[in-house]
């Protein structure tokens, strides 16, 4: 079969030029979320790099013996709890060939041991026994310069930071404390201040790059106009204040709303009008039946932590979400729902109930779940254009109010300082 | 008039007609105006952890539901195609009935692709008043914790 083709130098095979102008952060570049060769190096310099990876609760592994296996970016990691009361997390990948030491996702163990050719390991991830080490019988076994201490899984460094587990493989990190900024710090305290219980632990795939994700939660700006279930029944509070911090690094974000007392009375008393219409009522409002559990009246709060990690206050539901990259067009979103060990049956119910606010059939989340995708189709053949986040300016400081892209501006910040591109 | 397997089994197949032919308007119907209906994982069942994907512990959530879906949320138009295996009975007294059915949920796009959104088991409770048999507790177990996108439509 003979193809007409009339130059073969036409079509060049060359990438399209990968350009971003240093400093840049009101102008995003498609590519970013395309690029296999992007997807490579945020393993090395994000994930592995000087940041705190969210790992898990430490009610999680609460007892000595409990793990949990996650990842760093795409990095199979193990947490366990030791019988000294240490937390350790290592590489989940046998020092010999390279297999999954644990294959399921958590559980209590006094050792692990892979399946392959059974290497053993101990709950800091040490090796401790080489199957045949010493042969059969006098033949085989392993050389006489090895020594198990000089093999092993990478180890991680672990912060734990108010019942939340962290790991780094950087020594350059940070303290989690100075890597979370003071008020990001002082916003995870005040939800996160005594004991919690797991509720439950839901996957969200999402069909899109993990950037897309974390931009998403950042972005104050398309809370109401995505998201319509309180508008659409009234529901909103007018008197309804909020605000935003960002952390020096940029990377680290609070968005939050609050009741302005003063005025709250009176908005009621609209919104009690507004009921009147059953078109627009809940026919059960018992999802609304709000309590101010941390008394500061602030009834939203949606944190994120550089590069993995939100933690959601909506109303009574509150979860922790793990962003994990599955492939540069793929991404886990892992939900962990949780309540207070001393929480009363009234309020148990009452998060079991908000909890269809958020999740993947959240009345206020499930779009969340659609919306990176949307961009990630929208932009298949766009990787030398261009997204625009300039609401409310090019900084990435603290405002006032929502109606603003500071913190998306902040996480490329962050992004760009670790990437360095 | 006793709980036969029949009834069961009217009731189900109307059930995921009622889900499949998108006339979620006549879905909380199935259930007593003090019901719950659960969307959960087995790993959660096996954990204990009580928090559901949806969680509605009465008729009105559910009638909430649908408004939701309809007036409120985004999402690209798709349908489900529910396959629905046999029930085994559990318990069966004169006013009250459990089960246990597996079912198999097809997602549909609206380009047309097509795949397994979820497999699990109903657990299910009715109640039977007159000739009326009428859900009063339904727990969807998925056998996966992984939802793909998002969950707009009730299983």
């Amino acid at each position: 079969m003979n193809v007409n083709v009339t130059s073969t130098g036409a079509i060049s095979n060359a990438a399209a030029p990968m350009e971003w102008p240093a400093g840049e952060l009101t102008r995003i570049p498609f590519w970013i979320y395309q690029a296999p060769e992007i997807y490579a190096l945020e393993q090395q310099r994000v994930y592995e790099g000087p940041v705190w990876n969210f790992l898990c609760l430490e009610a999680e592994v609460a007892k000595p013996g409990d793990y949990r296996t996650t990842f760093m970016g795409s990095m199979p990691v193990i947490v366990a709890h030791d019988t000294d009361d240490e937390i350790y997390a290592f590489e989940n990948r046998c020092a010999h060939r390279g297999a999954l030491i644990a294959l399921d996702s958590g559980g209590h163990a006094r050792d692990f041991t892979c399946v392959y050719h059974a290497w053993n390991y101990d709950l800091k991830g040490n090796l401790k026994a080489v199957a045949f080490e010493d042969g059969v019988n006098g033949k085989g076994g392993m050389g006489k310069t090895f020594c198990r201490s000089d093999h092993g899984p990478r180890k991680l460094r672990i912060a734990l930071f108010s019942g939340l587990v962290f790991g780094s493989l950087s020594d350059d990190v940070p303290p989690i404390e100075e890597y979370l900024g003071d008020e990001i710090a002082t916003r995870i305290k005040r939800v996160l201040h005594k004991p919690v219980v797991v509720t439950g632990r839901f996957t969200q795939m999402l069909q899109n790059n993990w950037k897309l994700y974390f931009e998403n939660v950042k972005d104050t700006y398309h809370a109401s106009l995505l998201h319509t279930f309180f508008t659409t029944f009234r529901i909103n509070r007018l008197s309804q204040k909020g605000g935003m911090v960002v952390s020096p690094s940029g990377g680290n974000h609070a968005s939050f709303s609050f009741i302005d007392k003063q005025n709250q009375e009176r908005d009621y008393a609209a919104m009690g009008i507004r009921s009147d219409n059953e078109d627009f009522a809940l026919k059960d409002p018992s999802l609304l039946d709000n309590a101010d559990e941390f008394g500061d009246g602030c009834h939203m709060q949606i944190l994120t932590v550089f590069p993995n990690f939100v933690l959601q206050q909506i109303q009574n539901t509150l979860a922790v979400r793990q962003i994990l990259p599955k492939g540069q067009m793929q991404t886990a979103l892992n939900w962990t729902t949780f309540g207070f060990a001393d929480d009363t049956p009234e309020m148990k119910t009452r998060r079991l109930r908000q909890n269809n606010l958020a999740g993947p059939a959240g009345y206020v989340s499930m779009e969340d779940g659609a919306v990176g995708g949307f961009v990630q189709r929208g932009v298949a053949a766009a990787g030398g254009e261009r997204a625009v986040v300039e609401m409310g300016g090019s900084g990435t400081a603290n405002e006032g109010t929502r109606a603003t892209e500071a913190s998306v501006r902040g996480f490329w910040k962050c992004y760009r300082a670790h990437m360095g591109v | 008039m006793a709980i036969t397997i029949e009834r069961i089994l009217a009731l189900q197949a109307a059930y995921i007609r009622c889900i499949d032919n998108d006339a979620l308007e006549s879905w909380p119907d199935f259930f007593l105006d003090e019901c719950l209906y659960k969307v959960t994982t087995a790993d959660n069942e096996k954990n204990g952890f009580e928090a559901g994907i949806i969680y509605a512990d009465t008729k009105g959530m559910l009638i909430d539901r649908v408004a939701a879906l309809r007036k409120a949320n985004v999402y690209e138009k798709q349908s489900y195609r529910h396959i629905v295996g046999l029930p085994n009975i559990t318990s069966n007294g004169a006013a009250e009935a459990q089960s246990e059915t597996p079912f198999l949920v097809v997602r549909i796009m609206h380009d047309g692709q097509t795949d397994i959104f979820a497999t699990g088991v109903y657990r299910d409770t009715y109640r039977a008043a007159g000739n009326d048999l009428k859900i009063a507790k339904r727990i969807v177990v998925c056998d996966s914790s992984r939802i793909d996108t998002l969950m707009a439509l009730p299983l």
